[in-house]
């Protein structure tokens, strides 16, 4: 059983060794449009008002009850540490009745090793993870072997969707937003040419990402747009090609950044000389139908396989958590019962600190 | 009440403004930053977390996380991003008592605090300037015990 409470979500999922889901239960955030974003379930006191009822649903979805269990995973952090607290005492309580294994897991580790759970795929791997709160590129070398090659300086790439969405006057999430509203653009190059965008930190050295200064772009390209159209007052006064071409422009825009980035962390992750090289996307950005092509063509280029797990896996939940589990217990990787949780907890914490000054070296 | 315009050039030039204000920062100090979206808030605030950083340190925008903790500085920064907090209540969750009375506490969006406003705070707006690219307009509105503090910067 895998349980996660360390952010907006609470989920408990159940899965098997041999890779089958036999319970994913989650309760979603709540979405308020109007604000172009998420309402988080920040209170830790609602996800204690969900948890029994998660892990009951999960039971009984999968048909089990926790004495069948062989171990008990959930989220230690990184998060928010009132949720989890939450997971984590649950968990905790569970095992110590049951006498279950008891796995603390990190969040990201979920995330990195997801993709085992739908796909042979051997270590080492390339692991881009790109969500709403993350942008990193990490060597996959084992269950707890993690090699971060790059990270964001400053905004994830999942924010920076929502925030242009919201520039847009789309809808939220952004990601589907600008994708919808991109797919309207009936010559893409022509969009790119009329609305150009930077790219930060394109043709340097290095894996790190930085997605604040598109931001700040984007919104300048949206108000010089405003002022250059005869009539229009706001954004919701331009026409919907321009809306459509400046979309496409950004979607291009951040798959040119994140395949610069990626292609700097094929070359170095080869260097390895893995024996079955493959890139894993994971994190809902991946969902992005643009940005997937872009980054398939990228790795089949470089000769590397191109996995991505699907969208339901990719965004926070029960399951990766479960499976961390199964891989650390396979391992003999149980925790203490006093085991603790932490609000930070980087996947590789030897990994240079990621800074403006760090890329220009 | 005082109020201070200062026209920004850069972002370089916006550093070294949050290097300067770092200086002067103690615990308990309360910095309210308003701007909108790309305007720099969390770029400023990087500058000031490093400022007092014993070494370079990632700074990541909060937007996603709701604060982000930098206890490698004594006292500890506790950045705030509440943009997409809708109840008071929520805050006090994210440890908001212990961060304005042990830590200097640095928020964007601070209009989501309502009746969690503290009296005694430094608002710093920044505004971008019309027609120009990298400018910012950066406004003090010293509030309660800020009124009659002296800014290095000044």
């Amino acid at each position: 059983m895998g349980i996660e409470t360390s952010c907006d979500e609470t989920a408990v999922a159940i899965v098997t060794g041999d890779k089958r889901i036999l319970s994913h239960q989650i309760l979603s955030q709540k979405e308020h449009e109007i604000y172009g974003g998420v309402v988080p379930e920040v209170a830790a006191r609602a996800h204690l008002h969900h948890i029994d009822h998660m892990v009951e649903a999960a039971l009984g979805e999968a048909g089990v009850s926790l004495p069948d269990l062989s171990g008990v995973a959930v989220t230690a952090g990184p998060g928010l540490i009132g949720g989890v607290m939450v997971g984590v005492m649950t968990a905790k309580a569970m095992a110590a009745v049951h006498d279950l294994p008891l796995v603390g897991v990190n969040h990201l580790e979920g995330h990195a090793l997801t993709v085992r759970l739908v796909e042979d795929v051997a270590f080492p791997y390339l692991l881009l993870l790109v969500s709403g709160g993350h942008c990193q590129l990490l060597v996959v070398e084992g269950v707890g072997a993690y090699r971060r090659l790059g990270t964001t300086i400053d905004d994830a790439v999942g924010e920076a969707f929502d925030k242009t969405a919201k520039l847009l006057g789309l809808g939220y999430p952004g990601g589907p937003a600008v994708e919808r509203a991109a797919a309207g653009c009936a010559d893409v190059k022509a969009a790119r040419k009329k609305f150009p965008l930077p790219l930060p930190l394109v043709g340097r050295e290095g894996c790190d990402f930085s997605f604040s200064g598109l931001k700040t772009a984007v919104r300048r390209m949206v108000e010089l747009r405003v002022q250059e159209t005869p009539g229009a007052k706001d954004v919701p006064g331009l026409p919907e090609d321009d809306i459509a071409a400046m979309c496409a422009s950004f979607q291009l825009t951040v798959a040119d950044i994140l395949c610069d980035r990626a292609g700097n962390a094929i070359a170095e992750y080869l260097k390895g000389d893995p024996a079955a090289p493959a890139l894993v996307v994971a994190g809902g950005v991946a969902a992005n139908k643009v940005l997937r092509a872009a980054l398939e063509g990228l790795a089949e280029k470089n000769g590397l396989r191109f996995v991505a797990p699907p969208v339901k896996l990719c965004t926070d939940n029960g399951a990766m958590i479960a499976w961390a589990g199964v891989e650390r217990l396979r391992l003999g990787l149980t925790d203490a019962p006093d085991f603790p949780v932490h609000a930070r907890w980087p996947l590789d914490p030897d990994a240079p600190v990621a800074s403006r000054k760090s890329e220009r070296i | 009440m005082s109020l201070r315009t200062l026209r920004i050039k850069d972002e370089e030039d916006m550093r070294v403004l949050a290097v300067r204000l770092a200086q002067i920062l103690k615990m308990g100090d309360v910095l309210a930053l308003r701007g909108d979206l790309g305007a720099g808030k969390t770029s400023f605030t990087r500058s000031l977390v490093n400022a007092l950083a014993p070494s370079e340190e990632e700074v990541p925008s909060p937007t996603f996380t709701l604060v982000q903790v930098y206890e490698r500085q004594k006292p500890a920064i506790w950045h705030f991003d509440l943009y997409r907090i809708e109840e008071e209540q929520d805050i006090l969750e994210l440890g908001w008592e212990d961060a304005i009375r042990f830590g200097v506490t640095v928020v964007e969006w601070p209009e989501r605090l309502g009746s969690l406003m503290p009296k005694d705070r430094l608002e710093i707006d920044i505004q971008f300037v019309p027609d120009s690219e990298n400018e910012r307009d950066v406004s003090f509105v010293p509030h309660g015990r800020w009124v009659t503090r002296r800014m290095t910067d000044e």
